[in-house]
């Protein structure tokens, strides 16, 4: 015998587990009959009770779904609507013969074999009185063909739904976004009841972020059926009420102009309404057509879509990173003039590079000649990146993230739509904690000129100009106005407000220099003051896409397409009374005085000509 | 030497009773087993709106199950004393591995992907933790002293919290009464448990504080299920109906209203028993309840018959927890316990449970098949 069987003959321990034994029994035992019991009461008890609301008629609770709320525009143009889709359904008890019938109805429509398929697989799993649709989305032709033959076709008949609808596609699309079907993911975290019944939800966009009032509240009815589920009277309603509808500050047209101006060329336009915060435009080009999306877009169509080299899906105004470039300049100098490290009027040497201190390293001026001396005012119109190496270096670092971050950079707006990307403003801590190394002097300057770690989106650069342009009182940008419901209508979101403490005097020299580079013939963007009867506050800005080497010359023309510097502009408007802050930002463009400012001064030109119009 | 390790029961009647138990089948068990499953079939056909499809799916998991259950009666318990801790561990081990991927891939994963089929260790803690807790109580003399208590307390609540913040509420039930089962077996004192289940009362409102957002709906649910007929209290209402429409004696084999017209949620999983009780009525469900009975009381007997404190243990510990299986569904259904995830054992759909549910039978039929023949006992 092995003795793996060793069994303790120990007779307290026996009698102790027969005990336990008997005891599990015995409580199970109790248990089951408490089973019993309440089966008894459900069974017996409650057979009369249970029985008349499952038997002959029974009561069904079905969902009333509310329609979606509209988005509009700040004109009332329609950004998102629901329009009647058609679909062909047959009911198959009421067709005498099947087969003949969708034989008819494939010659007469033209519809595919698959398609014919599927129905007879769905038709399978429903009941023979369940209206089951054949073709989705039928069009005009479609419609005609027929509503003639119509009558010949008992148990067939045309079925109408709404489907949302974005009319101005890939226009709006990174605004207003999308909706699509629900999935599992989203099935676990919603509502159950609000949502038994509906299909889709808002995938993107405002449609995302505003999802809840857009989708409103659902309903319910009470229903009588028969044994079969066939629907004999309605008992008792709960009204649905639909989704608020929804006015956005956002002008289409205005957007419209701000998207073609960007022609050939990727990248965004944002346009701030200064006293307020309202955003006027938020172009991100490419846009996509987002209404393929909402009846569930084909793989292909998806992929195609994912690898284009243009990258339609990326929000270029909510989620890009650019390097700010020269467009940091107005900052800077602003936190010059509020640290005291420089006053206005006092002159610096440009000899066309600056050289730190013990290092050989040559810092370089955009002009190789260089500017000779230049002040502040000088600095700005013509864009003197020596004098701006040499003031970031007096300044410091820290004072620059300080000061930069009371602007807004290197957070979230706190725009109302999701997936908003917060930017970089470098400081030391930031360094050390990320890539654990010490700040390095020759950073300090860099950042001086918008280079380096520095990266804003567009939206970012947009309200910092609005708050430059609004004097300091912080503007935080949103996009809905207000939303109207069925009882009550409610306004847009809370925005945050509040004012950076500077000096009125150094605010007015730094704007008079940003009037300068639109308006003075030294200026970076001269060509558009020429064609404005008003004054645009304006900073040209280029954004190295990758680095030259010391001594080696950037040309143009050498360079391939992708490689190529992109063109920056922040600018508002009227400069005495700013009501529309700009920050445009083509990708590859190049030159920020001839390809980005033209295109911010098209959208202030049409804002303040509609505003006149309006305002008479 | 050959003699002593045939079991001692039952003279052999037929050639097939001769195979069965060169197999170590127990055949009253196994005979349970198999109607109950036969039964399964019919519900599920039913339930399933008819779907030959389901069937096939369901008759290949149950077959793979059954061949689990032979094998795992054939090995000797010995082994599974032995490699009670190495099992445990894995089993913990693979816990964790399934948590951390899940927080990587968002949102809860409860399995390892093996390429052919899907693999939950939460399936495997079910045997592993009365297995662990049983051997480590083994090696004490009964009933066991305070320390040994604490220790394996400690060993029920690792897997058991592992499995709860999955969140899978209803195997993390099953699983703490498993090992719960194996202490209450070994003698653990009624004041002992009393002063548990006071401790437990008092921290409800703690637990309350940590359950996720669902889960307390689930609760508050059952508490008023009329509160919210479109969402959360709908099953538990409709499901009330179907078997309280039932009466008696049934609407008959696929009589069923409730879950034929779509009103009935779930019902070839977790609420299949609201079919069954529908079209079978109350002799249907208590013959359904007294053949449950019948296979736990065979297992008990089991329980009482093995030889040594490690086999008693786990044996008492696996029949008990198929009882908490079967109540906690149950009772479930017809409203008398909140809504967890815990499937009817051997009748709903879905192949896990029944596969862990029949590799437990194997395991209770290993140890009553291969006893010695003791002098004196």
């Amino acid at each position: 015998m092995s003795p793996i069987y060793s069994v303790k003959d120990n007779t307290v321990e026996n009698r102790l587990f027969i005990n336990r034994i008997i005891a599990a029994f015995i409580v199970i035992m109790l248990l089951t009959v408490g089973l019993v019991v309440r089966l008894v009461y459900l069974q017996i008890v409650g057979h009369e009770h249970y029985a008349s609301l499952a038997k002959s008629n029974s009561v069904k609770i079905v969902p009333l779904v509310p329609t979606r709320g509209i988005i509009y525009d700040r004109q009332g143009r329609i950004l998102a609507e629901n329009t009647p889709s058609y679909s062909l359904e047959l009911v198959p008890e009421q067709i005498s013969d099947m087969d003949d019938t969708l034989a008819k109805l494939q010659q007469l429509l033209s519809i595919p074999d698959e398609k014919i398929e599927q129905y007879q697989k769905q038709r399978k799993r429903q009941k023979r009185f369940a209206s089951t649709p054949l073709l989705l989305n039928m069009n005009d032709e479609e419609l005609a063909k027929f509503a003639v033959v119509r009558p010949y076709f008992p148990g067939v008949d045309i079925h109408t739904q709404l489907v949302r609808h974005y009319p101005y596609g890939d226009l709006s699309s990174h605004v207003v976004g999308y909706v699509g079907r629900i999935n599992e993911a989203e099935l676990k975290e919603l509502p159950v009841s609000e949502y038994r019944g509906s299909t889709h939800i808002g995938k993107l966009g405002i449609e995302s972020s505003y999802e809840i009032p857009l989708h409103g509240k659902t309903g319910y009815a009470e229903i009588e059926t028969n044994v079969q589920a066939r629907s004999l009277n309605t008992l008792n309603e709960s009204d649905p009420e639909p989704g608020a509808n929804l006015y956005l500050t956002l002008d289409i047209e205005l957007q419209r102009t701000a998207y073609d101006a960007l022609e050939k060329y990727n990248g965004a336009v944002v346009a701030i309404e200064v006293k307020t915060g309202g955003i006027l435009t938020f172009a991100s080009r490419p846009g996509f057509d987002p209404n393929p999306f909402v009846v569930g877009i084909s793989n292909d169509a998806y992929q195609l879509l994912q690898d284009s080299e243009n990258q339609p899906l990326y929000n270029r105004a909510l989620r890009g990173l650019y390097p700010p470039g020269s467009t940091i300049k107005p900052f800077i100098a602003l936190a010059g003039l509020e640290y005291d490290a420089i006053s206005a009027p006092q002159k610096l040497f440009c000899p066309g590079y600056y050289q730190l201190p013990g290092v050989s390293h040559k810092y370089r001026d955009w002009r190789k000649g260089g500017h000779g001396s230049v002040n502040l005012n000088e600095a700005i119109t013509q864009s003197c990146d020596v004098y701006f190496y040499r003031l970031a270096g007096t300044l410091g670092i820290d004072h620059i993230h300080d000061f930069l971050q009371k602007f807004g950079f290197g957070e979230k707006t706190g725009v109302d739509l999701v997936g908003e990307k917060p930017g970089l403003l470098p400081s030391r801590d930031w360094k050390q904690e990320q890539k654990n190394r010490a700040w390095y002097p020759g950073e300090t300057l860099i950042t001086g000129i918008g280079q380096g770690y520095h990266q804003v989106t567009p939206l970012q650069l947009a309200r910092a100009t609005a708050t430059l342009a609004n004097k300091g009182n912080i503007v935080t940008p949103y996009l809905v106005e207000k939303l109207v419901g069925a009882h009550e209508t409610r306004p847009g979101p809370e925005v945050h407000k509040g004012v950076i403490p500077l000096k009125q005097d150094h605010v007015t020299d730094v704007i008079n220099a940003m009037v300068n580079v639109v308006h003075s013939e030294r200026g970076t963007a001269k060509g558009v003051g020429r064609t404005v009867n008003f004054h645009i506050a304006g900073k040209t800005g280029t954004a190295q896409v990758f680095n030259i080497k010391q001594n080696a010359k950037y040309n143009e023309n050498d360079i391939d397409f992708k490689l190529r510097d992109h063109a920056l502009f922040i600018a508002f408007a009227p400069a005495e009374d700013p009501e529309i802050a700009v920050a445009v930002i083509a990708e590859n463009g190049g030159h920020g005085g001839s390809i980005a400012a033209p295109i911010a001064a098209k959208v202030i030109k049409q804002f303040l000509k509609d505003r006149q119009k309006t305002q008479p | 030497m050959k003699n002593e390790t045939r079991p001692e029961h039952f003279d052999p009647p037929s050639v097939i009773g001769t195979i069965l138990r060169r197999l170590h089948i127990d055949i009253p068990l196994f005979i349970g087993l198999l109607l109950t499953s036969m039964l399964s079939f019919l519900i599920l056909y039913s339930a399933g709106s008819q779907d030959v499809d389901i069937l096939l799916r369901q008759a290949a998991r149950v077959g793979l199950a059954f061949f689990l259950m032979t094998l795992l009666a054939h090995v000797n318990p010995y082994q599974f004393k032995r490699y009670s801790a190495l099992l445990f561990g894995l089993g913990i081990f693979l816990l964790c591995a399934v948590l951390i991927m899940g927080q990587i891939g968002k949102g809860a994963q409860r399995w390892l992907e093996l390429g052919l089929f899907r693999f939950q260790p939460s399936e495997m803690i079910k045997l592993t933790t009365p297995m662990m807790v049983a051997w480590f109580l083994a090696e004490h003399s009964m009933p066991p002293k305070f320390k040994q208590l604490a220790i394996a307390t400690v060993l029920i609540l690792i897997p058991t919290l592992l499995i709860a913040v999955q969140p899978d509420l209803g195997t993390a039930l099953l699983v703490a009464s498993s090992g719960a089962g194996v202490l209450f077996f070994a003698g653990l004192s009624w004041r002992f448990m009393f002063a548990i289940v006071a401790t437990l009362l008092s921290l409800t409102p703690i637990l309350w504080h940590f359950m996720r957002g669902y889960q307390r709906d689930r609760v508050l649910t059952f508490l008023n299920p009329e509160a919210d007929p479109l969402g959360r209290g709908y099953h538990i209402i409709q499901s009330k109906i179907a078997i309280g429409s039932g009466g008696i004696y049934g609407k008959g084999w696929l009589g069923s209203t409730q879950s034929e017209l779509d009103f009935l949620p779930e019902s070839s999983t977790d609420f299949i028993f609201a079919v069954f009780a529908e079209e079978f009525g109350l002799f249907g469900c208590l013959s359904l309840l007294s053949l449950y009975l019948l296979i736990i009381a065979r297992c008990l007997f089991i329980a009482s018959q093995a030889q040594d404190t490690y086999c008693r243990l786990l044996a008492s510990s696996l029949a008990f927890t198929f009882f908490v299986y079967v109540f906690v569904n149950i009772g479930m259904v017809i409203g008398v316990l909140p809504v967890v995830g815990v499937p009817l054992p051997l009748i709903s759909y879905g192949g896990t449970s029944i596969v862990t549910l029949l590799a437990g039978f194997g395991i209770l039929m290993s140890i009553h098949t291969h006893k010695k023949r003791l002098s004196h006992l």
